[in-house]
C-alpha cells in the first residue's frame, strides 16, 4: 500500500521530468555568467540557488496570470551544465502534464525580468534567457537637446562681443573727430601743416579756406 | 649670380631704404602694427600648427616608418620648409604690404601669383572651416553624460539597436548619420542638413569677430587659441599615459623600419606634409610679417618657428599614438573576451576555465578535439597591430577613434570638451592666417573698396563666404570636403610656392634679396640660405608638383563612401567619381594655378593694345 502511494507521489514528478528536454519547443535556455558579473564577490551555484530560481519563475507566473497558483514544483528544470546553464518549462498548475504556452513564458519573464534580475544580482546580459530578447534601456534624450543650449550661449556670447566691437569702434571714431576739429581750433593761426607723403587717407585740410564763420562768429 | 631678368621700374614701386626708415621713425599711422613680438610669434605658430599636426602627421609618420620617418621630415623640414618660410617673412617685411601688393610691387606681371594665393585661401577657408564646424558639433553635444556616441539608439520595438548602427558601430553612426546624415554619393545632395548650418553659422561667426578689426582682435585673440593646445596635449599626454596600452601605441608609432626610407613615397609624403604644415603660398605669412618693424629679425624667427613645428608635430603624435595604443587595447580585451565567452556557451564549461592567459591554448586544445564545432562559431580573429593601425587620419581620427577612447575613460564629458576645444583653438588659429590672406588681397584689389572700415570688409567677407560653405551643409557635403581638400589645396599651393621662390630669386633678384636682409637684421644670409633658395628648394617642390600630377593623373579618382546598401559595410565603399567632377576638379585645381600665367598673359595683350592706340 505504502509502495502504491510513494510511486503515486513520485509519478507527476517523474511524468513532470520527461517534459523537460533540451530544446523542447515551449522550453526556454537559461544562461547564467555569475563569475563575470561579480567577480571576487560572485556566489557558488548550488541546490538552493536553483531552488530561488524556480521561485523566482514561480513568482513571475503568479504575476502575470494573475489568479492561477504557480508553486515551484511547475518549474521544472533539466540539462544543467558546469557553465551554469539549464532549460526550464513550466507546467500548469491546474494539469501538470500539460505544459504552458511559449509565448505565456516569455510574456511573464519579460514583465518580472527586473525582479528576477535582481534576485540573482545580475544584469539582462548576465542572466540570459536565450530567445527572450532583453527590453533595452532607451537613452534619455532630454528636450531641449544640450546643445541648442550650448550654441545659444556661444552665439549669444559672439553676437554680444561683435556688438561692443563695433559699438567701441564707432565711439572712437567719433572721439577721433572730435579731437581732430579741436586740434583744427588750435590750429588756425598756423596755416600750414606738413604733409605726410602717402600715408593721411584723403589729404589735407587746408585752414586758409576753412569755414572760418563757424568759429569767429561774433 | 648674374642670372636676373630683366625687370625695369622695380625701384619705383618699392620703397626704397631711407623710405622705410623714416616710416618706421614716424610710426605711419593707418597701417596695422603688433602690439608685441609675442602676437607675431603666437599668430605663426598657430597658423603653423594646425589639425594636421594631430590628425595626418601621426598617420604619416606610422604608416612610413615610425621613428625613422623622422629623418626625411626633419631634413626636409630645414631644407625645404625653413627657407621658404624666410623668403615670405623677408619679403612681406621688406615690401610692406599683403600678398597681392608684394607681387605686385616685384613685377606688375606677377600680380596673378598673388590673386592665385587668395583664390587657394578662400577655397581652402571654405572647406576648413565645415571642419570646424564639426568639431563645434561634438564640442556642443560634449555637456552631457553618458556622451550621444556611446550607445546607438534603439530600434521601434525597444529589443535591440537601429540595423545600420549595429552592424557598424555607435561612432560611425553618430558622424555618418546623425552628424552628416550622408548620402550614399556625391551625385545625391539630399538637401540640407540643418544641424551642420547652425554650427556653420556659429564657425563663421567666431571667425568674424576674432578678426573684426583685422590684427587687432585676432592677435588678441590667438593668446587662448595658440597657447591652448599645449596646455591640452599636456593634460591628455598626462592622462594617456596613465591608461592601459598606452605604451604599445607609442612603441607602435616610433618603431622605426628603416627600409621604409628607401621609398620615394616616403619622401614625398614628407616633403608635401611639411609644405602644408607650415602654410607657405596661402599669402597670410606675407601679410603677417609686414606689420612687423623693419628691422625684425626675421631669419631668427624662421628658425625658430621650423624647431617648434617640428617639435610639436613629435608632441602631438606622441599624445595621439598614447591615445590610440588605449583604444586599440580596450578593443583587443573585449574581442579577446568575447571569443572566451562564445566557447565557454558553446562548450558549457565553468566561467573560469578560460581567461586571457590561456586563451591560445584551451583554444588550440578545443580546435584539435572538436573542429566542427569550432567552425560553425563566430570566433573573431583578435590582432593588436591590426588594431593599432585602423583608421587612424584625418576625419577618422578626430571623429571616430579619438570619441570611441574618450567615451571609454571615466569622466568622459569632461575630456571630450577638452579635446574637442583643443582641436576648435588649432583650427582657428590657422583660419585666422587663411582669412588674412583673403581680406588683404580683396582690398588690395580694390574689390572690397578701400573706404570701408575693416569691420564690414571681416563682415561680408565671411557672409560670403558662409553662403558659399552651405554646399558643405547638404549631405554629400563629407564627399564634398574630401574633393576640396585633395585638390583646392595641394597642386595649386605646390605651384605658387615654386613661382614665388622663383619669382624672388629670379625676377627680384637674389643679391638684392641679400642686401635686403643686411639691411633689415644686419648680416648677410648664411651660404646655406643662398645655396637652398637658388636650387634646393625649388628643386624639391618642383620634384613634388610633378610626382603628384603623374600619380593623380595615372589613377583613376575614386572617393569613399557611406553606403548602408553596400557589401563592403561597414567599410567605405570606393566608388569613382562622376564625370562632371573632372569639369569641378579642374576648376579647383586649374583655376587657381593657372592665373599666375594667364594674368600675366592678359596684361601683356592689354598693353600692347593700348600702345598699338
Amino acid at each position: 500500500m505504502l509502495e502504491k502511494i510513494l510511486v503515486l507521489l513520485c509519478l507527476p514528478s517523474a511524468l513532470a521530468q520527461h517534459l523537460c528536454t533540451p530544446g523542447a519547443s515551449d522550453g526556454y535556455k537559461v544562461r547564467l555568467s555569475i563569475k563575470t558579473a561579480l567577480g571576487d564577490q560572485a556566489y557558488v551555484w548550488n541546490e538552493n540557488e536553483m531552488f530561488l530560481f524556480r521561485a523566482t519563475l514561480a513568482f513571475a507566473m503568479r504575476t502575470h496570470f494573475n489568479g492561477q497558483m504557480y508553486n515551484v514544483s511547475n518549474i521544472v528544470v533539466c540539462d544543467e551544465t558546469p557553465r551554469v546553464s539549464f532549460w526550464f518549462v513550466v507546467t500548469s498548475p491546474l494539469d501538470t502534464s500539460t505544459l504552458v504556452d511559449r509565448k505565456d513564458v516569455e510574456e511573464a519573464v519579460r514583465k518580472s525580468r527586473n525582479r528576477i534580475n535582481s534576485a540573482f544580482l545580475l544584469t539582462d546580459k548576465t542572466l540570459e534567457f536565450i530567445g527572450i530578447a532583453p527590453t533595452l534601456a532607451a537613452p534619455v534624450y532630454p528636450d531641449p537637446p544640450p546643445w541648442l543650449i550650448v550654441f545659444g550661449v556661444v552665439m549669444g556670447a559672439v553676437g554680444a562681443g561683435i556688438i561692443i566691437l563695433l559699438v567701441t569702434s564707432v565711439l572712437q571714431k567719433k572721439r577721433k573727430k572730435n579731437e581732430k576739429s579741436e586740434g583744427e581750433d588750435d590750429e588756425e593761426d598756423t596755416r600750414v601743416k606738413t604733409v605726410e607723403n602717402g600715408t593721411a587717407s584723403d589729404g589735407v585740410y587746408n585752414m586758409s579756406f576753412s569755414d572760418d564763420e563757424r568759429f569767429t562768429k561774433m | 649670380m648674374k642670372l636676373v631678368l630683366p625687370n625695369p621700374g622695380l625701384d619705383d614701386r618699392i620703397p626704397s631704404y631711407e623710405d622705410l626708415d623714416r616710416m618706421e621713425k614716424e610710426e605711419a599711422g593707418d597701417r596695422p602694427k603688433w602690439d608685441n613680438k609675442a602676437q607675431y610669434i603666437l599668430t605663426c605658430v598657430g597658423l603653423c600648427i594646425g589639425i594636421g599636426n594631430v590628425w595626418r602627421f601621426p598617420y604619416l609618420c606610422q604608416s612610413h616608418g615610425g621613428g625613422a620617418f623622422l629623418i626625411p621630415y626633419v631634413i626636409l623640414l630645414v631644407l625645404e620648409g625653413m627657407p621658404l618660410l624666410l623668403l615670405e617673412f623677408a619679403i612681406g617685411q621688406r615690401l610692406r604690404k599683403g600678398s597681392v601688393g608684394v607681387w605686385r610691387a616685384i613685377s606688375p606681371y606677377l600680380t596673378g601669383v598673388g590673386v592665385a594665393s587668395m583664390l587657394v585661401s578662400l577655397l581652402i577657408g571654405l572647406y576648413y572651416n565645415t571642419l570646424i564646424a564639426w568639431i563645434l558639433w561634438y564640442l556642443f553635444n560634449s555637456f552631457q553624460s553618458p556622451l550621444p556616441w556611446a550607445q546607438c539608439p534603439l530600434n521601434d520595438n525597444g529589443t535591440g539597436f537601429v540595423p545600420e548602427c549595429q552592424r557598424s558601430s555607435a561612432v560611425d553612426y553618430y558622424f555618418y548619420r546623425v552628424t552628416l546624415n550622408s548620402s550614399a554619393s556625391i551625385v545625391d545632395s539630399g538637401g540640407i542638413h540643418w544641424p551642420i548650418v547652425l554650427c556653420l553659422l556659429a564657425a563663421w561667426t567666431v571667425m568674424c569677430v576674432c578678426y573684426i578689426r583685422g590684427i587687432g582682435t585676432s592677435g588678441k585673440a590667438v593668446y587662448v587659441t595658440a597657447i591652448l593646445p599645449y596646455i591640452v596635449l599636456a593634460i591628455f599626454l598626462i592622462r594617456g599615459l596613465t591608461l592601459k596600452g598606452a605604451l604599445s601605441g607609442i612603441k607602435f608609432l616610433f618603431t622605426p623600419d628603416v627600409d621604409e626610407l628607401m621609398k620615394p613615397t616616403t619622401w614625398l609624403d614628407a616633403g608635401a606634409q611639411v609644405f602644408y604644415a607650415f602654410s607657405l603660398a596661402w599669402g597670410g605669412l606675407i601679410s603677417f610679417s609686414s606689420y612687423n618693424p623693419v628691422h625684425n629679425n626675421c631669419m631668427q624667427d624662421a628658425v625658430m618657428l621650423t624647431a617648434i613645428t617640428g617639435l610639436t608635430s613629435i608632441y602631438a603624435a606622441t599624445v595621439t599614438y598614447t591615445i590610440i595604443g588605449f583604444r586599440a587595447t580596450e578593443k583587443y580585451d573585449s574581442c579577446i573576451s568575447d571569443n572566451i565567452m562564445t566557447l565557454l556557451n558553446a562548450f558549457e564549461l565553468p566561467e573560469d576555465s578560460i581567461f586571457t592567459s590561456n586563451y591560445d591554448a584551451a583554444f588550440n586544445h578545443l580546435n584539435s578535439s572538436s573542429p566542427d564545432i569550432i567552425l560553425g562559431l563566430d570566433i573573431k580573429i583578435c590582432d593588436l597591430q591590426t588594431l593599432l593601425s585602423e583608421g587612424v587620419e584625418g576625419t577618422g581620427l578626430a571623429f571616430i577613434v579619438f570619441t570611441e577612447a574618450i567615451a571609454n575613460m571615466p569622466g568622459s564629458p569632461a575630456w571630450s570638451v577638452l579635446f574637442f576645444i583643443m582641436l576648435f583653438c588649432l583650427g582657428i588659429s590657422s583660419l585666422f592666417g587663411n582669412i588674412e590672406g583673403v581680406v588683404v588681397p580683396l582690398k588690395d584689389l580694390n574689390m572690397l573698396p578701400q573706404k570701408w572700415p575693416q569691420e564690414a570688409r571681416t563682415g561680408v567677407t565671411c557672409a560670403v563666404a558662409f553662403i558659399i560653405s552651405l554646399l558643405f551643409a547638404q549631405h554629400s557635403g563629407i564627399y564634398w570636403v574630401t574633393l576640396f581638400d585633395n585638390f583646392a589645396g595641394s597642386v595649386p599651393l605646390l605651384t605658387i610656392g615654386l613661382i614665388e621662390m622663383i619669382a624672388v630669386v629670379y625676377i627680384y633678384g637674389i643679391d638684392r634679396f641679400n642686401e635686403d636682409l643686411e639691411f633689415m637684421v644686419g648680416h648677410k644670409p648664411s651660404i646655406f640660405w643662398q645655396v637652398t633658395w637658388r636650387f634646393i628648394s625649388p628643386l624639391i617642390v618642383l620634384v613634388i608638383l610633378v610626382f603628384y600630377l603623374v600619380t593623380q593623373v595615372q589613377e583613376e579618382l575614386t572617393y569613399l563612401v557611406w553606403d548602408p546598401n553596400s557589401e563592403e559595410f561597414p567599410s567605405l565603399a570606393s566608388v569613382p567619381y562622376p564625370k562632371w567632377i573632372y569639369v569641378i576638379i579642374f576648376l579647383l585645381a586649374g583655376v587657381s594655378s593657372l592665373t599666375v600665367p594667364v594674368y600675366a598673359l592678359c596684361r601683356l595683350v592689354f598693353l600692347c593694345f593700348k600702345k598699338k592706340k
